[in-house]
């Protein structure tokens, strides 16, 4: 397993070198020359600074040679800095992905949660009342514009129960110095106040967030529960008479698991790749309405950052996952081992 | 009798229409004796042991008659009285060992989940009995065995296993649903005699479905043979080898290629097992008999008595079948 894991972690240097090299030609072809740009040199900026700007940032020479200094800085750690800000992009990125990956782990747990539940129920009474309406919820899940129902959460939600709809917490609680994680700081630093507080403000864009993996997960578990109950292993399991609960649970939903798991999986990397429209409906300071402003601003360093790290996240994920089915399937364990 | 079958009818409702899969079934299963279920696939042989199993899924239904067990009726029982019953006094083993063993389990809590659910043993009791049953089915060193996920098993071992997780819990019947078709000969015959023999040490009854009239030869006592869900002949095994009645069983038997007869092509049933939805009006064989005559293609004969043995056949008497299906 150790050695499968290693394995594993290598690759993701091909896999970063490739996310890498797309994003910077990309960035060079498409987006407009960032010295061009108000946000960087202001609107008055005359030819002189602009092209000492380039010249300072490189931005002059071949593409070729640009493209090998940028490889060495993060060989060595250095992303660059912000066009804008001028701020090291590690710093800038610091700042809000902690924002987003909190967000992320609590719409994952509220869709996993909701999401099982909703697709086992309807697995098990199929064709009943409950497994059209179950249907029914995730059918809205997936074709609701999430932006659309961001809002009308916010009209009935935030008005009746009180619930922020804007940003992390409320400054006066905001924590200094800690991880960036609200939760957590001011649960180390035991402020229960603010971890209340940081936690209203995450329940309605993360519930606007797991709309989409909810109704993505329960409809992975119904099919794959479904699947189960109709195995050799199912009947058996009942000709032993053990209870119906017995049944569904011990068998046929242990071993529904993996294709449940996996969909959790990529639904958390896309949500660690930040969500635009719901940081944008709550205003969250997280990453991913930052990264489309970068990109508006030709703000190349600090996307080609972003890039890197949700790359990185997204094959931590799956590595994961990977190592969960191991876990889930004594049949993958046990084959890994005689593979190597 | 241990077990009594009377009048069971079990249909399946499709979307093409009702098949009505077993059509009015009654037999008996004594105590210790071995009942086998011959018939083709589509005959409703593994259909009436799931029947009194209670183990039909939707769309499937069982319309009429009654399961009797130990002077119970299995078809009112609650849910509850169903799964006592299961696993514990009636337990079945299938035709697929590869895919009737729950893969991410040991074998170990498969065995002990059915013994903690039907007896009321202590842990380390419990884990005796399982090993038990492992040795009484012949499973080698069946401490470390135990400890085995079903994937590490060969298909004879997971059939063996199957047979002890079945056995666990002293049933008085099993019925074994095809036990040996998926596996290959010399295993096959390791099942049959391990069965056979169990029957006499633990004095079971045993219900054995198959299509195989070899395997049926050499394990059970009496026969029933069944073509698109009715019984057509019901003998004692040495009867039904000696003077087959029915012109589908001599069919059958006719088929089994023989070491010392030189043919030189095997004896073939004409026709096929007729489509569900278009079963004939009379004698469900008609279209396939050889001495099929005018009245088997509008009339169901009866099941009468003939000699040592029963028979669904006008060539042994014109007794009709009672519409009650």
């Amino acid at each position: 397993m150790f050695k499968y894991v290693c394995k594993r972690l290598l690759l993701l240097v091909p896999v970063l070198l490739g996310v890498v090299t797309i994003v910077f030609l990309i960035m060079r072809v498409f987006a407009t020359d960032p010295s061009e740009n108000e946000n960087i040199l202001g609107k008055y900026a005359t030819e002189e600074v602009k092209i000492a700007w380039k010249s300072k940032n490189g931005l002059d020479k071949p593409l070729a040679i640009q493209y090998v200094n940028y490889l060495k800085g993060i060989f060595s750690g250095n992303f660059g800095n912000s066009y804008r800000t001028n701020k090291p992009v590690m710093e800038e990125i610091s700042e809000r992905f902690p924002a987003t990956i909190e967000l992320a782990i609590m719409a994952i747990i509220l869709a996993s949660v909701f999401g099982v539940l909703i697709g086992l129920i309807s697995a098990v009474k199929k064709n009943s009342i409950f497994d059209n309406i179950g249907m029914a919820i995730a059918l809205i899940g997936v074709s609701i514009p999430i932006f659309w129902f961001g809002l009308i959460i916010i009209k009935i939600f935030s008005g009746w129960t009180g619930l922020p709809s804007n940003g992390r917490i409320n400054s006066v609680f905001r924590p200094e110095d800690g991880t960036g994680f609200y939760l957590l700081d001011s649960l180390l630093q035991r402020d229960f106040e603010a971890f209340w507080d940081a936690f209203k403000h995450m329940i309605l864009p993360a519930i606007t967030l797991a709309m989409y993996s909810i109704a993505v997960i329960a409809r992975m578990t119904r099919s794959s529960v479904l699947e189960t109950l109709n195995k050799d292993y199912v009947r058996t399991a009942r000709a032993k008479g053990l209870k119906e609960n017995t049944v569904v649970f011990k068998h046929a939903f242990r071993n529904a698991l993996i294709p449940i798991v996996t969909v959790i999986g990529l639904q958390f990397g896309s949500l660690l790749a930040g969500a635009v429209l719901t940081e944008s409906v709550f205003s969250w300071p997280g990453i991913g309405k930052y990264a489309v402003d970068c990109i508006q601003n030709s703000d190349f360093p600090v996307i080609q950052g972003i890039v890197i790290l949700t790359a990185t996240s997204f094959v931590f994920v799956n590595l994961f996952v990977d190592v969960v089915y191991a876990f889930l399937d004594p049949r993958i364990k046990f084959s890994s081992k005689k593979g190597e | 009798m241990l077990l009594e079958v009377n009048g069971l009818k079990t249909e399946f409702f499709t979307k093409k229409g009702t098949v009505k899969a077993v059509r009015n079934i009654s037999f008996g299963l004594a105590k210790g004796e071995i009942l086998a279920i011959v018939g083709e696939s589509g005959s409703g042989k593994s259909v009436t042991s799931l029947s009194v199993m209670g183990l039909i899924d939707y769309p499937g239904k069982i319309v009429g008659g009654e399961v009797v067990f130990k002077g119970k009726n299995l078809l009112k029982a609650t849910k509850r009285e169903l799964q006592k019953i299961r696993g514990d006094q009636i337990s079945m083993i299938f035709q697929e060992p590869m895919t009737s063993l729950n893969p991410v389990q040991k074998i170990r809590d498969q065995l002990l989940e059915s013994i903690k659910v039907h007896m009321k043993l202590s842990k380390k009791d419990a884990l005796l009995r399982a090993i038990e049953v492992l040795k009484l089915v012949e499973i080698p060193s069946p401490k470390t065995r135990i400890n085995d996920y079903p994937h590490q098993m060969s298909g004879g071992m997971r059939q063996r296993v199957m047979i002890a997780m079945a056995l666990s819990c002293h049933p008085e019947i099993l019925i074994a649903d095809e036990p040996t078709t998926a596996l290959d000969v010399t295993i096959q015959a390791q099942i049959l005699d391990l069965l056979y023999d169990l029957r006499k040490k633990i004095g079971m009854a045993i219900l054995l479905i198959t299509h195989d009239l070899g395997v049926v030869a050499e394990t059970a006592d009496r026969i029933i043979v069944m073509y698109c869900g009715r019984i057509v002949e019901e003998a004692l095994v040495k009867d039904l080898f000696a003077t087959p009645r029915h012109p589908y069983t001599i069919g059958l038997l006719e088929s089994i290629p023989k070491l010392n007869e030189d043919r030189k092509r095997l004896y073939m049933i004409k026709g096929v097992v007729p489509d569900p939805f278009s079963i004939p009006k009379g004698c469900s064989f008609s279209d396939r008999c050889e001495h099929c005559m005018e009245k088997c293609k509008h009339n169901v004969p009866a099941l009468i008595q003939s000699g040592n043995q029963k028979v669904r056949c006008f060539l042994y008497g014109d007794a009709l079948e009672e519409k009650n299906e």
